[in-house]
């Protein structure tokens, strides 16, 4: 129960921060994307915040174990693998169209109207889709 | 406008101790694609109600802040198609990837993850060259 309840609180925080920093708003992505335009460096801003108190959570975690129990997540081994390259290329051109990223999309769900609703519609089919679509690109590779 | 940026930090040190204490409390990366796909696709095995969970604060209190003070719109295009296009585009692709802008993103750089660090370059670069295309178009 306890473990829910931190990550309501985790949850909630993140949702937070995302409306705070103005990231629900899709001109401020689209303007950070928009280097041969209104370049908007906002974003820039908001990762340099978030990256400085996950890196000391980074360093805590070492040698220990979370409050709760259990273990901290090992490192992904370092592959560039093609749905990983793929993966990332697909991702940057559909956050480039329409300004929106998993975490705001669901933190905007509440007041983002229809447009929400339909990106969010297609982003859950994407993710229902995308292991079919990982299987189809790891067996040529495989194979070969 | 010109206060943007003082927001945006504020914002960005809350998005990184929410990323803290999930790690550090519950031991989880905070990585939005990976705890909303994983739920999707049913990958999420006995993280399952944690991340729910998470889901569920990361919807409400959004929802609660905007009832108190108002005023919040995501200023999205309307063209369904390309909210379509895009949301698939953004679902498969931060499955494929294994993460988006907060699993990749803040939790990968912030652990000098080279994967992290990588994939972070191409959305960037990949969602630029579509911006640049969307304002060629006259579409911005």
């Amino acid at each position: 129960m306890i473990r829910l309840v931190f990550a309501v609180l985790a949850g909630g925080l993140f949702g937070a921060g995302l409306l705070v920093s103005g990231m629900t708003d899709t001109r401020k992505v689209q303007g950070w994307l928009d280097l041969f335009g209104n370049w908007d460096p906002t974003l820039a801003f908001v990762m340099g915040g978030a990256i400085v108190p996950m890196a000391a959570a980074w360093l805590l975690s070492k040698g220990r174990t979370p409050s709760l129990g259990g273990t901290f997540p090992a490192a992904a081994p370092t592959v560039f693998d093609r749905p990983f390259v793929m993966g990332s290329v697909l991702f940057g051109v559909g956050w480039g169209l329409a300004g929106l990223c998993p975490g705001p999309a669901l933190a905007s769900l509440s007041f983002g109207g229809t447009s929400g609703l339909v990106f969010f519609a297609a982003l859950v089919a994407g993710f229902a889709v995308a292991p079919p679509v990982r299987r189809t690109l790891d067996g040529p590779a495989k194979a070969a | 406008m010109h206060m943007d940026w003082i927001y945006g930090l504020l914002g960005g040190l809350m998005i990184g101790c929410a990323g803290a204490v999930f790690l550090l409390v519950n031991g989880r990366v905070m990585g939005a694609s990976g705890i909303a796909g994983s739920l999707v696709d049913g990958s999420a095995g006995k993280a399952k109600g944690e991340r729910l969970a998470f889901v569920i604060g990361l919807i409400a209190v959004p929802a609660v802040i905007v009832l108190l003070r108002g005023g919040a719109s995501t200023y999205a295009t309307t063209n369904l198609a390309v909210l379509v296009a895009a949301g698939l585009c953004v679902g498969v692709g931060t499955r494929l990837a294994n993460g988006c802008t907060s699993g990749h993103g803040v939790c990968g750089i912030s652990r000098l993850s080279m994967r992290g660090i990588v994939a972070t370059l191409i959305y960037i670069g990949a969602g630029g060259v579509t911006v640049a295309i969307l304002r060629m178009m006259g579409a911005l």
